[in-house]
């Protein structure tokens, strides 16, 4: 249980700083050090079961299917890293609360830097695979904040952005690694992976699992080639750099490949893989830092080599060589980190950390001039400090693994040596061109001794230097013991952490590397002549920024080539996708005309095709013209109309025929919106794409259908005519489809219909009023203004004859509704809006919304009766006079629908009358 | 007697009735009617759920019509999943249209209204030309959304957006018809049984009946290459409008779901065989061309838009594998990627209203009075839509990649997925950094965003969090959902029953008057 707290206790603790800032900047250090410091005390609480040989593994169940737990393990490796994070973390805390300034919101700072120590403590406690991946891109998020906190400088946006990107392209690699790793073995349990280690190696998927862990290994851990990210994240805040880009982060590459050792080292593919990309990173760091003016930037690299140093002892692949590289995390840790403070102490006192500028500062601070010289000592690996030993350490192992490479055998000491002479020699620079020499006059700030207690966490470290570098066994030794047990997993192979080993090889290397690494530095101008010669300024930023902005530009190329804005294309995209799939289903289900019973065609269906076939014929030249485009159209209407009545289907007839009379009617009135002529705008190989769009889509539903109607087939529709009567006590079928059997729909296809007209109104409503002027009043022809006034009690009377007799004969709701529209729209057409205006007053959505809830009230009804929706009922009742009747509960549900009809054609028609015409308003091309 | 199938409809439905009626009434009680309405329909939902885990599939029948001859709703697990989700997305844009935006048009709550009615009975119907209507309902309510409140973008990107769908609504006509050419019938249950004895002559019809409705639901889902219709829309709908529209693509992505594991299993071997290998093409390629618009985004809302669109994409990668794991793993990164999109939706009104003239565009603008509170938000709703840890995006993610493991087509899969996460962590870090980072400090900022503001937006990422945490029930839920969807039969004997007879007999049987 104290295990889950200490993982989890930085993250609850975040809220804390936000609010302790308020009561000082102390105060929020305090209280921000609080939880770790907590979580330090149980962690070493803990430490005695773990140095007593057991391991502590706590797990929650989260989401099974996953194979993902809330599973954390303390064994002597996590423990070991939690107690860094932990220890360092709460130094970094002291110290970040003398280096931020007045002005930088320390408890946003605060907040973040406890975010991203819970990733880390994640990351190394986690007993779950996909868990430790999770928190492992914790990491990198809250690295991006970090680095971004600076937020207005250029250099920390970018530096944030592109550690963000090569990290996470890892985290990503990570999880797919990982996620076959659980494959392989059938858990994401860590603890049993690692028992694993056969079976991976076995399994034909090892390569590419390596490969993929490898490469979020490799990234967060700034190996080369994905290094550069690194010193762009100096950009950071100082303790930053400390913590995460020295300390802690960087390490969890090195960090993984230790704790997956067991389960995936020991092949050659993870030999040549990691010891080759770690001596390239080793070799290449420590050259990088040679030819760095910034002090940060001298650091960062120096950090690389580093981490390309340790990569290169995991890859080795021995059970020694790990032992070596978990030591020098350990020594890393404590000499960098202070290094980099040190360096901050210097960039806030100096106002500067660009070396060329600083010098002579042994004057001014010769206490921090101490603190740095001994870590750079332990960096360069100078005897009787922690560098020292594990730098040996990794010596002797070079030359033992030099055997495995034959004849190449010498080239592994070779270049270890020469990575400890750069390494010697940079380490000479820092301290040398910035505390000794000529003290420089213009420094941005006078230089001075930092604050008591921003030294303090200098010193702690520097003291745990020295005390392992003087006596190791006893400082560091069962420390070692314990994580190396972790590591291993069982056996821990012999080692000395003696100082001195006899005059054997390691110990020449080391002179080699010290007395070289001295001469390098005095004849750095030379070496820095020869390095600007030889190396063209090709930098990873530069690559990187140019390849982002590459994918930008051509991910802009691509979905222009998409999408234009054109409607054209997008329906081109459309009809040619439905033509291919649509093709393709019919090509390869087999296209074949059956033999149902087919009736003759007279000559008048060939005339009624030849009028169709001319009028859309006519309409593809003469499109360009509105008007006599949209009358083509109606023609269309009108002889499927006709076509209807041909067959027999009166109902179908007479709805087709109101629903072209009013459609054409909106439509004209909407072109009165908008100029006679459409533009030409489409160029001759878009017509001709257009036309070959259309010819084959309307071939090829033509040839369905034609397939359709030959093919004999039973029908629910039986049922219905079967039904209709009985069940819903009217002979008219079409119509008890409409209003009861598929009552329904019709209750949508309304609810459409107003819709409709409130997405007119939405759409016109606003600013639109009669712009006419008056004189056009007197313009309406006479006959057809007497002749509409006479005809609209007909033609109501007519309406509201074919809703009555809708049930049983052709009519109904619908048509009813669409013919009294008619009426309306005769007295619109003949008499002008502004009488229109006069007279049909108020607002025609209460109509609309009637017919809408009488439709809906008489499904609701049916509720009273224990029935489903829109049940109907009926009954026939004797009313004096007009004889036997049948009431039928479908007939209010069609006044519903007759009801919307109205009220929604006549709103459209209403707004649409009101907007004033396109151009120059005066003519309404429908009423002259 | 149960009326909870039709009760999702109908409570919008009538609402939207009440509030044509209301349409000059004063517009606190317009929100008033609206939100009460979306509040029922949430309480509704909630039940709904439970009442199909209880009580497995609930049959609907219209009109007391016997299936297939009326028309029926189907309450399964899908389908209530799908209301919840809607229900929870309209209190919160409600919520959120009702704090600022509302007021701009007079229609707005009605045509919202009509809306949710379109959309839950798409999710609920068992007809499949009742879902043609009900596409319609919703289509010609969107389109209002849409242009709700006026302007020249508006109008635009709505002229494309009605067009398109009017287009594929026409495509659904004809896939519809061919479909009822070849088996006589609508209800979707049945549609499956009757395709179980296809007349071979027929089978051609019913493949390009069942191609064609691929093109007709992928062009609501945004699918490649029917997806570009989406962006400009949805970037220029008002953002409550916009955040309700999250859940539209999913309508096109329910309906692949429901025919193709329902309606057109018979047509191969497994559940969906027949269509999987175009379905898995066009999901690689929509993400991929998805995730290259999130990159070429020159506006946070386009940026949002091309990530629904991406979002659709990676869900229907395991749809298109047809296994229960594969599609419970879908419907779990469903719920989180439409949360998702739906707050993001939300959160781009406040960002782009506090940077004055600059607008949602990714470059340079003032600071924001509110930086630090919108840019946690950005940051935690971005780290949820590219599927970075720790958020239910990952969890969706990493569940898609493992069910696809064994897959024929694993490498490809996981190549785009992961690919495509990058590329996302890429444009959600840029346009953050632009967005709260990069600011011209010389401008004085706008006015500070307040909390209540920030309600629907937190009331959403709540629930993105909630979904992480109680994974695992969610994937309880999603898990046996799937089951049922690749095994239909208990939702098929729910519906129709013809006994002993069987199919043939039943209908033809059914000639004989029944009265009800």
């Amino acid at each position: 249980m104290s295990l889950l707290l200490i993982a989890l206790l930085p993250f609850l603790c975040i809220p804390l700083p936000l609010l302790a800032v308020h009561y000082g900047r102390t105060a929020c250090a305090w209280v921000t050090a609080l939880g770790p410091a907590i979580a330090l005390a149980l962690l070493l609480g803990s430490a005695p079961t773990v140095f007593g040989g057991e391991t502590v593994t706590v797990a929650w169940s989260w989401l099974p299917v996953l194979g993902l737990e809330l599973a954390f393990v303390l064994d002597g490796y996590s423990l070991l890293f939690a107690a860094l994070i932990l220890g360092i973390g709460l130094l970094i805390i002291l110290y970040a609360r003398y280096y931020l300034s007045e002005s930088d919101p320390m408890g946003r700072f605060y907040a973040m830097l406890l975010a991203f120590m819970g990733a880390m403590l994640g990351i190394v406690l986690s007993n779950n695979l996909i868990l430790m991946v999770i928190f492992w891109e914790l990491t990198s998020i809250s690295s991006f904040l970090l680095i971004g906190y600076w937020r207005h400088l250029a250099e920390a946006r970018q530096g944030a952005r592109m550690a963000l990107t090569i990290t996470g392209a890892g985290g990503l690699c990570l999880l797919a690694g990982v996620l076959l790793l659980g494959e392989i073995v059938g858990s994401y349990e860590l603890t049993t992976v690692l028992d694993s280690g056969e079976l991976i190696r076995a399994h034909p998927l090892y390569e590419l699992t390596l490969v993929l862990i490898l490469l979020g290994a490799f990234t967060k851990s700034a190996q080369v080639p994905f290094h550069f990210w690194l010193p762009h994240a100096m950009a950071a805040p100082t303790p930053v750099s400390a913590y995460l880009h020295s300390a802690t982060m960087v390490k969890a590459g090195v960090f993984l490949l230790a704790r997956l050792f067991p389960a995936l080292a020991g092949s050659d593919l993870w030999f040549f893989l990691v010891s080759g990309v770690g001596l390239a990173t080793l070799v290449f760091g420590a050259y990088g830092a040679l030819f760095k003016d910034d002090l940060k930037g001298l650091l960062a690299y120096s950090t690389i080599s580093h981490l390309g140093l340790i990569t290169l002892l995991f890859g080795l692949g021995t059970p020694a060589g790990a032992v070596a590289g978990v030591f020098h995390i350990i020594n890393h840790a404590t000499f960098k980190a202070s290094l980099f403070m040190s360096a901050g102490i210097i960039d806030h006192e100096a106002g500067t950390r660009d070396i060329r500028r600083l010098g002579g500062l042994r004057h001014k601070m010769p206490h921090t001039m101490w603190l740095a010289t001994i870590a750079a000592a332990s960096m360069a690996g100078v005897p009787l400090l922690n560098g020292f030993i594990s730098k040996e350490m990794f010596f002797a192992e070079v030359v033992v693994e030099s055997e495995r490479l034959g004849a190449a055998g010498w080239l592994l000491p070779a270049v270890a040596t020469l990575g400890g002479l750069l390494s010697a020699a940079y380490s000479i620079r820092f301290v040398h061109d910035v505390f000794f020499g000529d003290s420089r006059e213009s420094l941005p700030k006078e230089p001075h001794e930092p604050p008591r207690y921003m030294r303090v966490p200098v010193e702690v470290l520097i003291g745990i230097c020295v005390a392992v570098g003087v006596a190791p066994a006893l400082v560091i030794g069962p420390v070692l013991d314990v994580a190396m047990a972790g590591v291993l997993r069982g056996e821990v192979p012999y080692y000395s952490l003696a100082l001195w080993h006899g005059f054997k090889l390691p110990l020449f290397m080391s002179v080699i590397a010290l007395g070289g690494g001295l001469l390098l530095y005095l004849w750095r101008d030379r070496a820095e002549a020869l390095h600007e010669r030889v190396f063209p300024a090709i930098t990873g930023k530069g690559t990187f920024e140019a390849v982002l902005a590459g994918a930008v530009a051509l991910s802009r190329g691509i979905t222009r080539a998409f999408d234009n804005g054109s409607v054209q294309r997008n329906l081109a995209w459309l009809l040619t996708a439905a033509i291919v799939l649509g093709g393709y289903g019919l090509w390869t289900g087999g296209y074949s005309v059956g033999d149902a019973h087919q009736t003759p065609a007279p000559w008048a269906a060939f005339g009624i095709w030849a009028m169709l076939l001319a009028a859309m014929t006519a309409l593809v030249v003469l499109h360009r013209n509105r008007l006599i485009a949209l009358i083509l159209v109606g023609v269309a209407g009108l002889l499927s109309a006709v076509t209807f009545i041909y067959i027999s289907a009166p109902d179908l007839a007479l709805t087709q025929l109101s629903v072209e009379v009013v459609s054409v009617i909106l439509l004209l009135m909407a072109l009165r919106l908008l100029p006679e002529h459409t533009p030409r705008e489409s160029s001759a190989g878009r017509r001709l794409r257009d036309g070959a769009l259309a010819v084959l889509g309307g071939g090829g539903v033509a040839a369905a259908a034609y397939a359709v109607m030959t093919q004999p087939f039973t029908t629910i529709s039986d049922y219905h005519l079967v039904n209709s009567v009985p069940g819903g006590g009217g002979s008219n079928v079409v119509n008890v489809i409409l209003v009861d059997f598929r009552g329904f729909d019709t209750f949508g296809e309304i609810t459409v219909l107003g819709i409709a007209a409130a997405c007119v109104f939405a759409l016109l409503a606003q600013g639109a009023s009669a712009t006419e002027s008056a004189h056009r009043e007197s313009n309406h022809p006479l006959m057809l203004l007497v002749g509409s006034r006479v005809m609209l009690p007909m033609m109501v009377a007519v309406a509201l004859y074919i809703f009555l007799r809708g049930h049983n004969l052709p009519g109904g709701g619908f048509i009813a509704g669409l013919v009294a529209t008619v009426a309306l729209v005769t007295q619109y057409m003949a008499s002008g809006i502004h009488w229109s205006e006069r007279r049909f007053t108020g607002s025609y959505f209460p109509v609309i919304g009637w017919g809408l809830l009488i439709a809906g009230a008489t499904g609701v009804v049916s509720w009273l009766f224990g029935a489903p929706f829109l049940t109907s009922a009926y009954t026939y009742v004797d009313w004096p006079v007009l004889g036997h009747f049948e009431i039928a509960s479908a007939m209010a549900f069609d006044l519903g629908v007759f009801l919307t009809v109205v009220g929604a054609v006549v709103l459209m028609l209403a707004n649409l009358g009101k907007q004033p015409a396109h151009g120059d308003k005066e003519e309404s091309s429908w009423s002259s | 007697m149960t009326h909870l199938p039709v009760l999702p409809i109908l409570i919008p439905a009538l609402a939207g009735f009440a509030l044509l009626l209301l349409q000059r009434a004063s517009l606190p009680l317009q929100r008033g009617v609206s939100l009460i309405a979306a509040v029922l329909g949430l309480v509704v939902a909630v039940w709904a759920v439970t009442s199909a885990v209880e009580t497995g599939p609930l049959v609907y029948e219209l009109g007391s019509w016997p299936a297939p001859f009326g028309i029926v709703l189907v309450l399964d697990q899908l389908s209530a999943l799908m209301v919840l989700l809607t229900a929870i997305l309209s209190v919160t844009a409600l919520t959120a249209a009702s704090l600022r935006g509302d007021a701009a048009g007079r229609v707005f709550h009605a045509l919202f209204q009509f809306q949710l009615m379109g959309i839950q009975g798409a999710f609920l119907t068992g007809d499949i030309f009742n879902l043609f209507v009900f596409f319609e309902i919703l289509l010609i309510a969107s389109y209002g959304l849409l242009l709700h409140g006026q302007g020249a973008p508006r109008m635009r990107a709505g002229i494309k957006y009605v067009v398109v769908n009017l287009t594929g609504s026409a495509l659904f006509l004809v896939a519809v018809a061919l479909l009822y050419g070849a088996t006589g019938t609508l209800n979707m249950a049945d549609i499956a049984l009757a395709l179980e004895n296809l007349d071979p002559a027929d089978r051609g019809l019913v493949q390009a009946s069942a191609l064609l409705f691929l093109v007709v639901f992928g062009t609501k889902a945004a699918l490649l290459p029917v997806m570009f219709w989406l962006p400009d829309a949805y970037s220029a709908a008002p953002a409550p409008v916009a955040s309700l529209f999250a859940i539209m693509t999913k309508i096109g992505v329910y309906a692949i779901l429901r025919v193709y594991t329902l309606c057109f299993a018979p047509l191969g071997d497994d559940a969906g065989a027949f269509i999987a290998p175009w379905l898995l093409g066009a999901a690689l390629l929509t993400l991929a061309v998805g995730m290259i618009g999130v990159l070429a985004s020159r506006r946070l809302r386009q940026l949002v838009a091309y990530m629904t669109i991406a979002s659709v994409g990676t869900m229907l990668i395991p749809v298109a594998m047809f296994t229960q794991q594969g599609v419970a793993a879908a419907l779990y990164y469903l719920v989180h990627s439409t949360l998702t999109v739906a707050a993001l939706f939300l959160l781009a009104e406040p960002i782009s209203r506090g940077r004055h003239g600059s607008d949602d565009h990714l470059e340079p603008g003032p600071a924001l009075a509110s930086g630090n509170t919108l840019g946690l938000w950005f940051m935690a709703l971005a780290v949820a839509a590219a599927g970075v840890p720790p958020l239910s995006g990952f969890l969706g993610k990493a569940m898609i990649l493992r069910e696809s493991a064994g897959h024929d087509m694993a490498a490809w899969i996981w190549a785009v997925i992961l690919v495509t996460s990058l590329l996302a962590v890429v444009s959600f870090s840029r346009a953050g950094s632009v967005l709260f980072w990069k600011v011209d400090q010389n401008t004085a900022p706008g006015a500070r965003v307040t909390g209540s503001e920030l309600a629907p937006v937190a009331t959403l990422g709540g629930l993105i969090v909630a979904l992480t945490v109680f994974a695992a029930p969610v994937q309880d839920y999603t898990r046996s959902t799937a089951a049922a969807l690749i095994a239909p039969q208990s939702y098929i004997d729910a519906v129709v029953d013809y006994g002993v007879e069987g199919r043939a007999d039943a209908i033809h049987q059914s000639e004989t008057p029944t009265g009800h």
